[in-house]
């Protein structure tokens, strides 16, 4: 579905990525896990044309889409979540939904898709006339995930869903991943919150320093002493 | 006497929000401060007159060829001296002075063209009528210009607050960034920005040459300072702020050369913004733009 191969990216001068591939299959979440600076955020970034890429080639069911520009990667498909959330704060909840439609370019979207947001995150029909700015930092991120969704992505990134909300509200949004992947979306997840990255997702990859150093089966990652040492924050026996 | 003054100021100062309406908005949307608005503002009034006297076209055509002389004028501006500094992520600051220089350049070429000569319309681009109403003399002239800005104010505000290209040139006023993942194609917003506020300037400018009888290349520098004063005076990227800001401008100084002095105007007119700042640094409607400026990080 979405195959990334040999991704270099170079932030003056600096090697953020270093030949970075993965694949994400069809229908699944994929989580990409891995320290602060490790390039989870520069990898998204790349892979939506923000950034530009020095070298490797992006590839979504087939066709090659990096080095296209930004806003027609997104047209294209693949759309991300960023992070920190990034609502247009002085437009209405709703406002930001229609937005969000502008992603959906040729595919075309209809009634049904704002529909299919409120049914998932009933909070923005009732704040549908509010301001996005004013909303707390879960209903943005539920707003970021609704707008994502008006333009009908074939895969959606994620870039730190979970930085910066309370447990409960965490919960309630991967709840909703969960239930918008069963319903057949493909989702790559960026998480600092590894362990509950590892629990979502089918499959995953360790990122450190630019180079992706594990890479399978997310529950076989997780039992990996390794890391688990690394990434969970809990002493392992040696 | 006095509502005939108050009828001028109000014609003068609403072209003046007309022309603050473009400045603004490039503000507003690409935080960029538009050094060269003014000649924009003067390459419309020629594109209209010279259409009047090398045509011989009407009123309303003339008005149109403003608006699209100055839309062409401001979107060549766009690619030339700002779409190379938004590449590179330039500082604010360096759009400024690309600014300046543009102005300057756009500035020669019409003094060049003109030989520096003051050019007029001819009397008879629009019908000498005249309506008494209650002792006050109101032109036809008059009247179409306040139409002219009502129309144009009306179809801004309706363009970005009701439509979807209105949605996303907000959407990237407050980052261009999140527009690109939304799939918002800034370059097509961009286009759109720089041709509104040229057509803004154009209009203004052949309106404002046929008040005043006078079209030269300078014409737009004395604009440019006033229309600094009416986008701090209503608040730095607010659209009614602009508007109620020209009127007020345009009142003020058609009050002080009536009552006082010519002289005093440009004075008052600063003594006012100096004013206004002490009660609301933010200016008169500055809260709104405050918001979004915290938005945009």
């Amino acid at each position: 579905m979405l195959t990334i191969e040999n991704l270099s990216v170079s932030y003056k001068g600096i090697r953020a990525l270093r030949g970075a591939s993965l694949q994400v299959k069809k229908g699944e979440i994929f989580a990409l896990i891995g320290p602060n600076g490790a390039g989870k955020s520069t990898l998204l970034n790349a892979a939506s044309g923000i950034v530009p890429i020095a070298q490797g080639r992006i590839q979504l069911e087939g066709e090659v889409i990096s080095g296209r520009a930004a806003h027609l990667i997104a047209r294209s498909g693949l759309i991300q979540v960023p992070e920190g959330r990034r609502v247009i704060g002085p437009l209405t909840v709703a406002e930001n939904l229609q937005l969000g439609r502008q992603a959906s370019g040729v595919r075309g979207s209809d009634a049904s898709d704002l529909d299919q947001v409120h049914s998932l995150f009933p909070i923005l029909a009732e704040r549908r006339n509010q301001l996005a700015g004013l909303l707390s930092g879960g209903q943005q991120q539920m707003l970021a995930i609704g707008r994502a969704l008006m333009g009908r992505p074939r895969v959606l990134l994620l870039d730190e869903p979970s930085l910066g909300l309370a447990p409960v509200i965490i919960r309630e949004v991967f709840d909703a991943l969960i239930r918008l992947n069963k319903e057949g979306l493909t989702i790559l997840l960026v998480e600092q919150n590894a362990r509950l990255a590892l629990e979502t997702a089918a499959n995953a990859a360790v990122i450190e320093q630019g180079r992706i150093v594990h890479q399978g089966e997310a529950s076989a990652l997780a039992n990996d002493p390794v890391v688990a040492d690394h990434y969970f924050g809990r002493a392992t026996a040696a | 006497m006095l509502m005939q003054q108050l009828l001028n100021g109000i014609v003068v100062g609403s072209v003046y929000g007309l022309f603050a309406l473009g400045f603004t908005l490039i503000f507003g949307v690409n935080h960029i401060m538009n050094m060269a608005h003014g000649t924009i503002f003067m390459w419309g009034a020629f594109a209209g007159l010279y259409a009047v006297t090398l045509f011989d076209v009407p009123f309303p055509v003339a008005v149109l060829i403003g608006a699209l002389g100055g839309g062409l004028v401001s979107v060549i501006l766009d690619w030339t001296a700002f779409r190379p500094l938004r590449k590179q992520g330039a500082p604010e600051f360096s759009s400024i002075v690309s600014s300046i220089g543009a102005s300057l350049i756009l500035l020669s070429l019409a003094q060049q063209l003109t030989a520096t000569r003051v050019m007029r319309f001819p009397f008879d681009i629009f019908p000498i009528v005249a309506f008494n109403f209650f002792g006050l003399r109101i032109q036809l002239l008059q009247l179409v210009i306040i139409a002219i800005v009502v129309l144009m104010v009306v179809g801004l505000l309706y363009y970005l607050y009701r439509t979807s290209f209105g949605r996303q040139i907000r959407a990237v006023a407050v980052s261009e960034h999140t527009s690109k993942l939304l799939g918002i194609n800034p370059t097509a917003i961009n286009f759109q920005v720089f041709f509104i506020s040229g057509a803004l300037a154009g209009i203004a400018g052949v309106l404002i040459g046929i008040v005043f009888n006078s079209v030269h290349f300078m014409m737009g520098e004395p604009l440019l300072l006033r229309a600094f004063v009416v986008i701090i005076l209503g608040g730095l990227g607010s659209i009614p702020g602009a508007l109620i800001a020209g009127l007020l401008i345009g009142i003020i100084q058609t009050l002080t050369v009536a009552y006082l002095s010519a002289g005093l105007a440009d004075a008052l007119v600063f003594s006012t913004l100096f004013l206004v700042l002490l009660v609301r640094p933010t200016g008169l409607f500055g809260g709104a733009s405050a918001v979004a400026r915290v938005t945009r990080r």
